[in-house]
């Protein structure tokens, strides 16, 4: 029973991704003009991104370097020797005709990723991982794609170096895509090969298809005719993990729609309309022959498979959750948090090794990631003002300021008005009010409240509560309830 | 001829790619051209093939910027210009 005809049997969706990444160079992949945008259109462009006769390509080291990275870091196996083809197309968003990219002989082959979806562990197969050039930038003038009145190009993206990224058909859910492309981002930016806060720095297509639950084997696989029999879509144009998860489980919800009427799901590239959260069809003139794949001949053949032993990569997120879990005893949840990004992972190592491990960890992940969270923040956006959060982490720890004002007060004051955490404190006056003050406060307390240390001394263990609120209410809020309570039941019990 | 002479409808198809229009004048020409073309790599069948070693590889440069064309100079031999762009019409 073939997919397209299973309106009754249950149906197991199948994914896969190809996703287009900027690697971090300092200059394009085949010339030295640039990557840094800019606002003036084509003021980095030269003969070779501009395609003019008789320019000829050197490709960039530092583009190959990134990719045995990316390589290494997801098991990939680096072949002996690989190149770089010609892929011809008529569309003004490349100059020369034709995208170097590579075919047959990737960079990178055969890799894995494992990600972590619901609490479970899942490894995502990596078919390939191969470098590219990005084309230049269109605008249609005066309408849409369709209906422009004309059109204005700038070249100076084109000649970016991508790499593309495919992985085997192995998602089940949409959600599943969303963690991998969490992950993947997560460790390339460990690699320190990718910037996510770069305007199109990630690009996401990702082909979905519907197949008979019966013909998937009881390890989860699907045999290569199944699949082949199954009608797929490809959906183009999604550019974050949101989009990509939004754009499949509708793509998943109208095959299935479609089937269920006993209609059958056309094989096509889709267009995803991110304000609308759906895909529409696209018209695709091009199939894979008219791409007239064919050796770039300007650019020699790479050996460069030796470079896996002769590159090192910092630890990986993985390793580096494990590690904290270990050395600083922190719970899976919380070494997940404090490794989600290399930034945040190196900022509480760096606090750790100050103060205690659990107080630097319940600041960083808990309070700090919590609060920029709230705002909509990422440590990127207080990247400057660490060493100001590390000062507040010190307040706490040297038992200067309370928790509950630490973060209520000093925290938010920090991130709502730009603060530094010492003008708080002291314009709010927020230092702990000293021993002898909260002792004289004890001793009031007790002196003014005779019914209520009878209640205590009866029993009533709950009468330590009113005293202790008579306590705070004379301190003006400023003594530790923890210590009030202790001195509390010290005077009372003597 | 080969096997796989170039018909009217390949012309047409590459030409659609293209977005070049041809009347059917044309398209019969770029056929026949087509063809002639195609039957000129038939030459190469002749030849054998060889397995050789690359002499280059690994040629590669340093990740250095060099200086950029003026946008002047870059958009010198474009017909269409504004704001800085390169002008064309509009494609779909």
């Amino acid at each position: 029973m073939s997919a397209q005809s299973a309106k009754n049997a249950d149906l197991t969706t199948v994914i896969g991704l190809e996703v287009h990444v900027q690697l971090e160079t300092d200059t394009k992949i085949f010339c030295g003009c640039p990557t840094e945008p800019t606002d003036e259109p084509n003021t980095q462009t030269c003969p070779v991104c501009l395609g003019l006769p008789g320019a000829l390509p050197v490709l960039n080291e530092a583009a190959v370097e990134a990719a045995v990275k990316v390589g290494k870091a997801i098991d990939a196996d680096i072949p002996e020797e690989t190149r770089f083809h010609r892929k011809n197309y008529f569309y003004p968003d490349l100059p020369k005709n034709f995208q170097i990219t590579q075919y047959d002989e990737p960079v990178c082959a055969d890799g894995e990723l494992e990600i972590s979806v619901g609490g479970e562990r899942r490894t995502v197969g990596i078919r390939r991982a191969h470098l590219e050039e990005d084309p230049g930038s269109l605008q249609h003038v005066g309408g849409n794609i369709d209906n422009a009145d004309y059109t204005l190009v700038n070249y100076n993206r084109a000649g970016t170096p991508l790499m593309e990224i495919v992985t085997k058909p192995d998602f089940r859910e949409p959600e599943e895509t969303r963690a991998f492309l969490e992950k993947l981002e997560e460790v390339l930016e460990y690699l320190g090969v990718f910037d996510a806060s770069r305007d199109g720095s990630l690009r996401i297509d990702a082909n979905l298809s519907l197949v008979p639950s019966d013909e998937v084997d009881d390890d989860g696989s699907i045999g290569t005719d199944v699949l082949d029999s199954a009608n797929r879509t490809e959906v183009k144009n999604i550019s974050s993990h949101k989009g990509a998860e939004t754009a499949l489980q509708y793509e998943e919800g109208r095959q299935k729609d479609l089937m269920r009427r006993g209609k059958a799901v056309e094989q096509e590239t889709r267009h995803f309309n991110e304000t609308h959260g759906s895909t529409v069809s696209m018209r695709s003139k091009e199939e894979e022959k008219d791409y007239r794949y064919f050796e770039e001949a300007d650019l020699p053949p790479l050996q460069v498979s030796h470079w896996k032993d002769e590159i090192s990569i910092p630890e990986l997120p993985d390793a580096r959750r494990e590690r904290f879990q270990d050395e600083y005893g922190l719970s899976d949840e919380a070494a997940s948090k404090l490794t989600s990004t290399k930034q945040v992972a190196d900022f509480y190592e760096d606090v750790a090794s100050e103060y205690d491990a659990d107080l630097a960890a319940t600041w960083v992940a808990d309070e700090l990631l919590g609060e920029l969270n709230y705002r909509d923040m990422a440590v990127t956006d207080v990247e400057g003002r660490l060493d100001e959060v590390k000062r507040l982490v010190e307040l706490v720890a040297a038992d200067d300021i309370t928790a509950k004002n630490a973060k209520e007060v000093v925290l938010r004051g920090m991130l709502d008005d730009g603060d530094a955490p010492d003008d708080i404190v002291e314009r709010e006056d927020l230092g702990k009010t000293d021993a002898d003050a909260v002792a004289a406060a004890v001793a009031e307390a007790i002196e003014e409240n005779p019914d209520a240390v009878a209640d205590y001394e009866d029993g009533d263990d709950g009468a330590i509560n009113f005293l202790v609120g008579q306590v705070m209410g004379k301190t003006g809020g400023s003594a530790d309830p923890g210590t009030v309570n202790q001195k509390l039941r010290a005077a009372l019990d003597e | 001829m080969s096997d796989d002479a170039a018909t009217a409808e390949d012309v047409r198809h590459v030409a659609d790619l293209a977005r070049v229009d041809l009347d059917d004048d044309e398209v019969d020409d770029f056929a026949e051209q087509f063809a002639d073309i195609l039957e000129y790599f038939d030459a190469l069948d002749d030849v054998p093939t060889v397995d050789t070693d690359a002499d280059l590889v690994n040629v590669m440069r340093p990740d250095e910027e060099h200086d950029c064309l003026d946008r002047e100079d870059a958009l010198g031999n474009a017909e269409g210009t504004e704001d800085g762009y390169f002008k064309g019409p509009n494609v779909s």
